[in-house]
């Protein structure tokens, strides 16, 4: 006799099925992809066995888009069209950018997002940032051997509204499905499986090759918190590679190098500072190209003693954050170490030393972002089973307010808010017959708008003509789990729910991402019907699957009539798969999701009740 | 129509409505519930799912928000049981207090005039004391007496008084540095 199976509430009753899914990590320097393959996170290689892709893009004369290491190569003969570290101009305007004037690119003066003039045309560093990203995608595909579900790409903490925005828009140039954009020290601390055992405040310690980040997590019981971050955006590994080339100028008695001198010098003493991590001298042996010789010895102290004062440097954000979060050193129990310059002795010291403790260091600091991701992608993709304690909690880096007069802002939600958050202000007009109101979205803690951040200015349009202050208003900002801000708006009194047109200040529209996305698929307009009915099929059997086990669940939830008019949606969505019609799967997709609002709603009530009910027995004892 | 059907943060958490709340219960509710709907968890589901989530997740922080601040309980309380506390135009205080908010006034810029950390500290101390007091008030006020009109006046004075310790918080930490 065959036995029914019953399956957990909540439960999947559809065979487990493992989706691919990778977190990656979108560095300045370097950029990573990892996935978790039986249980263990790995990070994927390239054909050379390669795992760190130099984040680098080459425009070419003859149109062809190189990244990373070929890129690299190339790049000091090519400076103008090959984009070096392109996350400083994510979501930022021109002045935003330090040392613009040194910088070899051809800059656009425009008021928005930089622009960089390249021999294929103008770019924006979101088209830039895609290159990457594709080039992770394929590689990820071809080791996985299949789509990709969904992705994980991690963020500095205090990425703003506008460069997180431009970081997923990134991604979605690039076909990818981004499940979540998650803060780089939290995945750090993740990877080293801080989510389920520890408690108590932890510090990560995040020395790059061109910038610093410190920030400070609590955790109590799987829920993660960023309480401070900080900072020196011009100060990494690089600059300990400088120091090192100064001292072999000094010594060796070179004044002037050639241009092909200084930049094999660079690379020894890079290659040397690499060195001394494992052993306490090296010797530096460089023949240049006017055939005189470099023979040096430098030891592990000597290093150590020329870039102490770098070492220090960190310190000073250290602090700042431990201040803003009101803590003392001794409260971090504690220390995640993060980038490859952190494998330097003396930075493991210092640090040990400034806390009182050893660093947790046993983990690769070049992966350790890039690996926390890929286990968060695996959690969010449903391969894992969920335990009820599993949480990440994430918190919003700066406040969310409004323009008012005078150009005062008034806060809607203020930082540190936890995530997904909504807040709702209502507002009047202040004359007669007034039909429209413009307002400006901004982000920072000051008081003056002209000291925060502009997001996105918006205007409210058909309000129905009232008496001054009759009308009322209510602007509703909702932040979602990656941090990113919708704003909707509605008049009270009339129901009339007025159309709303942002623009984004930094950020770029719908339209030119649809553009973009067109322009990318120009040459092979095939290529774009393909790809565009892939990704509705692989959508609309993801829903279509959703559905099955939510029905299979929870279908009591539903009345006959409301029953049959989903599952004829799910099968007319079923149909039109197995057509060649993107568009028309889209919109099967769009009405299955207009169908199940109401049902997920329900779902939802359902499992809070559940999750009260079985607990509210011991509080009804007190 | 997505709007969660419970009635009002309380019963989200499934507390009684009451001032005088554990702590510890609101936050490990907080907790389960943060858990049960957060979008994580339907990252791989279609948008209805992860839509719901999104909507349902924001007010469970929000509850947790308003609940688990005093001053922003009590305010609650008072907009669920009617009371208006119309906190920005409402400011007619009695003379007393006026008296008290002029001398707490007075003393915070002198020591931070003087750049004296130690009356500072001193300072902040005395005003959480007095904010303790307030508060066991409002307590009653609201969840014995039911007198909402003497609570809405009581949440006037707390907010005076948590403003003022933020600034002496501010202070501080600018002579800290």
């Amino acid at each position: 006799m065959a036995l029914l199976q019953i399956a957990e509430p909540g439960m999947s009753t559809a065979p487990h099925q493992h989706r691919l899914a990778v977190g990656i990590d979108l560095g300045t320097t370097n950029s990573l992809v990892a996935t978790v393959r039986n249980g263990v996170p790995v990070v994927l290689l390239d054909e050379q066995g390669r795992a760190l892709l130099p984040s680098v893009v080459r425009y070419a004369a003859d149109g062809k888009i190189e990244v990373g290491q070929t890129a690299q190569a190339v790049q000091a003969r090519d400076a103008r069209n090959t984009i070096v570290s392109v996350k400083r101009f994510m979501g930022r305007g021109l002045r935003d950018v330090a040392h613009v004037e040194t910088m070899p690119y051809d800059f656009v003066a425009s008021d928005g997002m930089v622009r960089l003039r390249t021999v294929q045309g103008v770019k924006s560093p979101v088209e830039i940032s895609a290159e990457i990203l594709k080039v992770l995608k394929s590689r990820a595909e071809a080791s996985l051997g299949g789509e990709m579900a969904g992705v994980v790409i991690t963020v500095p903490a205090y990425f703003d509204d506008a460069q997180r925005q431009a970081t997923k828009d990134a991604a979605t140039l690039a076909g990818l499905n981004v499940y979540r954009l998650l803060n780089e020290p939290t995945a750090a601390a993740i990877a080293y499986g801080l989510d389920n055992a520890a408690e108590g405040v932890y510090a990560v310690y995040d020395l790059g090759g061109g910038t610093f980040d410190f920030s400070i997590l609590r955790l109590s019981r799987g829920v993660f918190e960023v309480l401070a971050t900080s900072g020196d955006a011009q100060l990494g590994g690089d600059d300990f590679d400088q120091r090192v080339y100064c001292w072999m100028l000094d010594h060796a008695r070179i004044s002037l190098p050639s241009l092909e001198d200084s930049r094999r010098m660079l690379a020894k003493a890079r290659e040397i500072k690499e060195s001394l991590t494992y052993r306490d001298e090296a010797n530096m042996l460089l023949q240049l190209t006017n055939r005189d010789r470099i023979d040096l010895m430098l030891t592990r102290e000597e290093l150590a003693g020329m870039t102490r004062h770098l070492v220090a440097k960190t310190m000073q954000p250290v602090k700042k954050a431990l201040r803003d979060a009101s803590l003392k050193r001794e409260d971090v129990k504690g220390v995640v170490m993060v980038g490859g310059a952190t494998r330097m002795p003396h930075v493991q010291h210092a640090v040990a030393e400034f806390f009182g403790m050893e660093p947790l260091n046993n983990l690769d600091p070049d992966k350790v972002v890039a690996l926390g991701a890929a286990i968060q992608a695996n959690v969010l993709a449903g391969n894992r089973k969920t335990d009820e304690d599993w949480l990440l909690l994430d918190v919003i880096p700066l406040s969310l307010g409004l323009e008012t007069m005078g150009g005062l802002v008034e806060r809607v939600i203020p930082r540190n808010s936890t995530i997904p958050a909504a807040r709702a202000q209502e507002f009047t007009t202040y004359k007669d017959g007034q039909t429209a109101m413009s307002f400006h979205v901004v982000q920072g803690e000051r008081e003056l708008v002209s000291d925060c951040r502009s997001l996105a200015r918006f205007e409210l349009r058909g309000i129905p003509p009232m008496v001054a202050g009759a009308a009322r208003i209510r602007v509703t900002f909702q932040v979602d789990a990656d941090g990113l801000l919708a704003v909707s708006a509605r008049e009270q009194s009339s129901g009339v729910e007025a159309k709303i047109e942002v623009k984004p200040s930094y950020g770029l529209g719908q339209d030119e991402i649809a553009r973009m996305l067109r322009d990318g698929f120009d040459h092979a307009s095939d290529d774009l019907q393909a790809r565009a009915l892939s990704e509705q099929r692989v959508e609309a059997g993801r829903l279509i699957d959703a559905t099955e086990v939510a029905l299979a669940a929870d279908g009591d939830l539903l009345s006959d009539a409301e029953r049959a008019a989903v599952d004829a949606t799910v099968s007319r969505l079923r149909d039109l798969a197995q057509g060649a019609d993107h568009c028309a799967i889209k919109a099967g997709v769009e009405e299955l999701n207009r169908a199940t609002t109401e049902f997920a709603a329900r779902r939802m009530d359902k499992s809070v009740r559940q999750a009260l009910a079985g607990r509210s027995v011991d509080s009804l004892k007190v | 129509m997505s709007k969660p059907r419970f009635e009002d943060f309380f019963e989200l958490f499934g507390l009684p409505r009451a001032f005088r709340i554990d702590d510890g219960v609101l936050a490990a509710r907080y907790r389960e519930l943060a858990a049960q709907v957060h979008p994580d968890r339907f990252a791989h589901l279609g948008e209805a799912d992860r839509r719901a989530a999104v909507s349902y997740a924001s007010d469970v922080n929000e509850a947790y928000r308003t609940l688990g601040s005093t001053l922003a309980r009590a305010q609650y309380l008072l907009h669920l049981a009617g009371q208006d506390a119309a906190l920005e135009s409402n400011t007619a205080m009695d003379t007393s207090f006026l008296m008290e908010q002029m001398e707490w006034r007075e003393a915070v810029s002198e020591a931070r005039a003087a750049q004296d950390v130690d009356e500072l500290d001193h300072l902040r101390l005395r005003l959480h004391d007095r904010m303790d007091l307030g508060l066991d008030q409002l307590g009653d006020e609201i969840d014995d007496q039911r007198d909402y009109a003497a609570a809405a006046d009581s949440v006037r004075r707390l907010m005076f008084l948590d403003k003022l310790g933020r600034e002496i918080d501010a202070a501080l930490e600018q002579l800290d540095t």
